[in-house]
């Protein structure tokens, strides 16, 4: 318990609003290598669902390759990718890494999302006259988003988890404190940074959660009745899945 | 708008033949029922006729126009279609949903909402469930929403794939009844699909016995087929010779009433006008006596 309360100590001392651990530097950092790289994996992952999805063809392939690519390790891809790359592009290399890891999620997200909709409500759709561009965009789409913005949440999270590793490229971010801390023998300051990425994780995830539920079509909530306890049970997996990451991050040197 | 198949048949890539060298009219303004059990390809050919399916050969022409040229998507727009599970979008409310292929034709939304208002009363829905969504209805409802889509663009055809086959049979034999006063109002060419006997001679101005494979078995008005039945097969898929269907006359007290083949009294006969033997009353008669079984058979 000592130790949580040495971390939050950490956190918030006035040291920390200045300095080379300012916590509004490492913060912005952490969240814009978040975001650019969840727009990038957003980009190639969505359309790429999307098509897999609608035509059915190619899912074999998106399942192998989205299992094969979860188990990659993110330190691992890290340094080869840097080693590959150059140390002179170790921003491509880094987000080229985080970009990996969030896709299968998306990806999987995308599909899915078109797969589970009745494939009678796309027939029918199909029979009065809709185009095939018409059926994405006015059926398959809508009634997939909910999927797709659960399959992001757990994208976002990967990215947001592994960011902290970017400080071992010299790229700051919340791993920073950690990174500095482990040797020094700095416990406080190695807790206080894995706190603030908790904290960074559980806010999007929890944002993406509201996402994902206004997502649902109202007629189709109408439907399903409660589906709220699901919801619940699946924040809290993914709240253990982001402490062991960051445990992962802390001492997975 | 008559619909005619040209030696049309079909092999899916599976390679099961589901129908070979058909060839059926499908006159104007008249119900046509395809009635068989399952795996007789009358689904399929339904299908073809927008083009859901393609054939493998042959032909279909619609007012002598082969559909094999037309573009799918404006076929499908011109040729309405109600399913069995109503195929409704489960995102949009009744209204929009019904409005959907006047939109899709570029119908501004107000003037398509509008008459998609008048199709609920068409269709015998109430105005207030205009603003529902598909998931707050009863399964008869919701069908009655599918038959005002497939009505929305005013199509000259409505293909029907059993439509009734998954509500209750009070609200089937409703739906039926609403189907047959449509029809007289609104005089489309109406193919519908089946595998309830029942249903197919009350609805169908010609009834198509198809067997295994596409292949018709007798087509002919529902008097016609009962008072022939061309086979083994189609005696036996009508019951002509069991159970409601097959009534004898017996004297009772001075009149006659008829009793089917389980010695259950069915009805009684009427005197005036099977007592005239003249040609035109017994072909008024002629689509009686299936109308009577029918009604017997629900009394």
């Amino acid at each position: 318990m000592n130790f949580l309360l040495d971390g939050l100590a950490w956190i918030f001392s006035p040291d920390r609003l200045s300095g080379s651990n300012d916590l509004k530097v490492l913060i912005a950092q952490h969240l814009f290598y978040t975001f650019i790289a969840f727009v990038i994996a957003c980009a190639i992952a969505v359309p790429l669902g999307y098509l897999i999805g609608h035509t059915g063809k190619g899912r074999e392939f998106a399942v192998g390759a989205s299992g094969a690519a979860r188990a990659l390790p993110s330190f691992g891809l890290i340094l080869l990718l840097v080693s590959l790359l150059g140390v002179l592009q170790v921003v491509p290399a880094v987000l080229i890494a985080f970009v990996l890891l969030a896709v299968p999620s998306i990806l999987a997200g995308a599909y899915s999302g078109l797969e589970a909709i009745d494939r009678r409500t796309i027939d029918a759709a199909r029979a009065v006259g809709m185009t095939e561009w018409q059926i994405l965009t006015k059926v398959e789409i809508p009634l997939g988003l909910p999927l797709l913005i659960g399959g992001m949440r757990a994208g976002m999270l990967q990215i947001v988890a592994t960011v902290t590793l970017a400080a071992y490229v010299g790229l700051g971010g919340l791993g920073l404190p950690i990174l500095q801390g482990l040797p020094l023998r700095r416990l406080d300051q190695v807790l206080g940074g894995a706190i603030l990425v908790v904290v960074l994780a559980l806010v999007l995830d929890a944002i993406f959660g509201i996402l994902e539920r206004l997502a649902v079509a109202k007629g189709v909530r109408l439907a399903q009745g409660g589906g709220a306890a699901k919801t619940k049970t699946r924040t809290l997996e993914q709240t253990v899945d982001i402490m062991s990451r960051a445990s992962q991050a802390v001492s997975g040197r | 708008m008559s619909i005619e198949f040209r030696g049309v048949s079909k092999r899916f890539p599976d390679g099961t033949l589901a129908v070979e060298s058909f060839d059926l009219t499908v006159p104007s303004r008249s119900i046509t029922v395809l009635v068989g059990s399952s795996g007789c390809g009358k689904t399929t050919l339904l299908r073809m006729i927008n083009r859901m399916v393609d054939p493998s050969a042959g032909s279909i022409l619609i007012d002598d126009e082969n559909i094999a040229g037309l573009e799918p998507v404006a076929l499908r727009r011109r040729i309405g279609y109600v399913m069995q599970n109503s195929g409704l979008l489960p995102h949009r409310k009744v209204v929009d949903n019904v409005a959907t292929v006047p939109i899709l034709n570029g119908t501004p939304k107000a003037k398509a909402r509008e008459r998609a208002l008048e199709l609920l009363d068409v269709v015998g829905l109430d105005r207030s469930l205009a603003n529902r969504y598909p998931s707050q209805l009863s399964g008869g409802q919701q069908q009655r929403v599918g038959v005002a889509r497939g009505l929305a663009a005013d199509p000259n055809i409505l293909l029907m794939d059993e439509p009734f086959g998954a509500v209750d049979p009070i609200v089937r034999t409703e739906l039926q009844a609403e189907t047959l006063r449509l029809q007289r109002e609104l005089g489309k060419t109406v193919v519908f699909v089946t595998h309830d006997i029942d249903e197919a001679f009350l609805l169908g101005d010609q009834v198509v016995i198809l067997q295994k494979g596409g292949v018709i078995a007798q087509q002919g008005s529902p008097a016609e087929i009962l008072a022939n039945p061309a086979s083994q097969f189609v005696a036996e898929f009508v019951g002509a010779d069991r159970g409601k269907r097959s009534l004898e006359i017996v004297e009772v007290d001075g009149s006659q009433v008829l009793v089917d083949s389980h010695g259950r009294p069915a009805g009684r006969l009427r005197q005036p006008a099977s007592v005239q033997g003249s040609p035109a009353s017994r072909a008024e008669a002629g689509s009686a006596p299936g109308a009577d079984a029918q009604g017997a058979g629900r009394a």
